[in-house]
């Protein structure tokens, strides 16, 4: 479905990307794990286009992304979830999931994006109950719900998420957890997650890439990588002896 | 049937996509934590980036035996030893070499003896012998660890004493035999002069690799055995075991390509060969994590077969390996290089002596005899000669340094077959 070669991006005279390769096939969850400053956020930003990538191809279903526009990506069925959830905060819940809805209604398809609007309701009901409240007063938790709630607005048939559980409680990120596992159950999502909770991370996706300072060292299953001594040393805070 | 259907019938593009991933991550690794490429590297002016595709490998230099020899024990390890779990090694007179496994690479190991042991016919109901060394040699191990991978009942037989392995076959049921062809083939004799009719053993299988064997062999194996046999290649080096093996079509040995890059290159040019071609197996791991290897020039003459199997496995074969590049010879399984019979020679006797090795077949075991002419050399004793002290010498050190015992004869000054002025070292009788 995505298929990533050579990808080089940075800002400015920075380079933060050095020549990653990765791919996605339908209906897989992957991750991609790291520090900070890995490369994780740039990654994302490249595919979706609110960065020029340097060099390299970023091919969503055959069709090379490097220059198309960040609106023209989501039309083509790529949607990102921001780090830091983005969620208009002055704007209640309602409005802020219409907004996501754009492709939908730019396509003439307002009673589906209502459908869409009472699907994702369902699959959220914690947003339903707070449909009329301002994003603003919500929890972590809740704003992270309603970033990926937006997102899926646009009929994604690939998700990409930054950090979803950045910030949240040890809960509540396992909350947030369970539900992107589910949207690929429900609604046959692929999805590349980006994260720094390697741990949980690699609990739902089937394989993971490891980058370190925007190189992948390491890739593969990922029990694979929960059983390599380095990723349990460096993300999953297992010490020299083994122990957690 | 498969082990892995999805990794062995993968589609070409995701398979080269996966294994350019592979590569990049595995240079990265190597460029980091093996000094050894890292200077190898920074020398030809080349980092991991600068591999742009599959194709790129040709820019990267190649690893030789010599290579590891040299940075005996540990030099070449990409991980600190206390991540490693197994340790095995290799002997030879121009030294040792050492190969280590993470936990990964065990897992990874036995699953891909797994694809080895299920192409060729191995399920969990059967009774699988492993006739091949354990210990410090990939080959036993390697093979038992696949086939309880597999779930199939293992008998740690080990190598030696076939009576007992007959014996145990029989009783014990075996119904897949792991070996050396020519052990087979002892095998097979042996049962034949001990008046068992092949009808009181159940064996189905045989899996035969560590050394290199031909299709008339393998007839006369399956026939003397009431078997199909098939062929599996390994290097301990990259792997042991699990690298390739046939599948039931028996028309070549599918590579693991999901895990390991296979080019064949001709030795002298070292430029690669395009498909078909006959020349010298060079390989490139894509998902060790204790011992990467980068260009591991492997010796062995092969050449991959272009075309699609009927089986439905996407990894490319490779032709049975049909020699060496170097003049290493296998006799009874032990690598013997002529060059080391040469230095060994040159100790015992006290100078330069011409020698040929006349390697035969005549019962199912060769049988080797190397021939020393006396020299000219004054140091020649013609007196120990005489009453065979010296033959035995030779004998001795050669069993202890080669792990092989040859029979030694020593012939008068000129005697011994030359082609143009120079001695032929190897006279290889066999017909496999």
């Amino acid at each position: 479905m995505l298929r990533i070669r050579n990808l080089e991006a940075g800002y400015g005279r920075l380079k933060v990307l050095r020549k990653v390769s990765m791919h996605i096939n339908p209906g897989e969850i992957v991750t991609v794990i790291g520090a900070n400053g890995a490369g994780k956020t740039t990654l994302l930003r490249t595919v979706s286009g609110l960065l020029n990538g340097k060099g390299g191809e970023i091919l969503f279903e055959k069709r090379d992304l490097r220059n198309e526009p960040p609106e023209r990506i989501v039309f083509l069925g790529c949607s990102l979830v921001p780090e830091g959830r983005q969620v208009f905060a002055p704007m209640t819940v309602r409005e802020n999931l219409v907004l996501g809805s754009y492709v939908q209604y730019r396509r003439k398809r307002k009673a589906e994006a209502e459908e869409d609007l009472e699907r994702i309701f369902g699959l959220f009901p914690r947003l339903k109950e707070r449909e009329r409240q301002l994003a603003g007063t919500l929890s972590g938790g809740e704003q992270q719900m309603l970033a990926i709630g937006r997102s899926l607005l646009s009929r994604p048939r690939l998700l990409l998420l930054d950090e979803p559980s950045m910030g949240l409680a040890p809960l509540v990120a396992k909350e947030i957890f369970r539900h992107i596992s589910s949207l690929r159950k429900d609604l046959g999502l692929t999805i590349l997650l980006v994260e720094q909770n390697a741990r949980a991370a690699l609990g739902i996706a089937e394989r993971g890439y490891v980058l370190e300072t925007g190189r992948v060292v390491l890739q593969g299953p990922s029990e694979e990588l929960l059983a390599n001594r380095d990723v349990q040393r460096a993300y999953l805070g297992v010490d020299l002896n083994g122990n957690r | 049937m498969y082990w892995d259907r999805d990794k062995e019938c993968m589609d070409r593009e995701e398979l080269e996509q996966t294994q350019f991933e592979r590569l990049q991550s595995t240079l990265n690794r190597v460029y980091a934590h093996v000094p050894f490429y890292r200077k190898k590297f920074d020398r030809e002016g080349i980092t991991p980036e600068s591999v742009e595709s599959l194709s790129d490998i040709v820019r990267l230099p190649f690893t030789t035996k010599e290579d590891v020899l040299a940075n005996y024990p540990y030099g070449l390890f990409a991980v600190p030893l206390r991540e490693i779990v197994r340790i095995h090694s290799s002997s030879s007179t121009t030294g040792t070499s050492v190969v280590g496994y993470t936990r990964n690479d065990l897992k990874t190991w036995s699953s891909l003896v797994a694809r080895v042991l299920t192409a060729g016919g191995v399920t969990k109901d059967d009774v699988v012998q492993v006739s091949l060394g354990y210990g410090l040699f990939t080959g036993g191990f390697g093979l038992h660890y696949g086939a309880e991978r597999v779930g199939a009942s293992v008998i740690p037989a080990s190598s030696g004493n076939t009576a007992r392995q007959i014996q145990i076959m029989r009783d014990f049921k075996t119904t897949a035999l792991v070996s050396t062809p020519s052990y087979a083939m002892l095998i097979a004799d042996t049962i034949r002069e001990m008046g068992i009719p092949v009808s009181a053993l159940s064996l189905r299988y045989g899996l035969f690799g560590a050394e290199p064997w031909s299709e008339r062999m393998r007839q006369r194996i399956q026939e003397a055995l009431g078997i199909i046999a098939t062929d599996n290649y390994g290097i301990s080096a990259v792997l042991g075991p699990g690298i390739a093996g046939e599948c039931m079509e028996r028309k070549g040995l599918h590579l693991h390509e999901d895990h390991f890059l296979a080019e064949v290159i001709d030795p002298e040019t070292l430029k690669p060969l395009p498909a078909g071609e006959q020349g010298e197996l060079v390989l490139t791991t894509l998902t060790k994590e204790a011992f990467p290897m980068i260009r591991y020039r492997t010796r062995d003459l092969t050449r991959l077969l272009p075309e699609n199997c009927r089986c439905g496995r996407t990894g490319r074969r490779m032709s049975r390996v049909t020699g060496r590049t170097d003049d290493m010879l296998i006799i009874r399984g032990v690598n013997v290089f002529p060059s080391q019979v040469e230095s060994l020679l040159h100790e015992v006797a006290g100078g330069e002596s011409a020698f040929q090795l006349v390697v035969d077949r005549k019962g199912p075991m060769d049988e080797a005899t190397l021939l020393v002419e006396a020299g000219a050399d004054p140091s020649f004793e013609w007196e120990r000669r005489q009453t065979g002290v010296l033959a035995e010498a030779i004998r001795k050190r050669l069993a202890h340094d080669l792990g092989i015992a040859l029979e030694v004869k020593l012939a008068g000054e000129g005697t011994l077959e030359r082609v143009e002025g120079k001695v032929r070292r190897v006279v290889d009788r066999r017909m496999l």
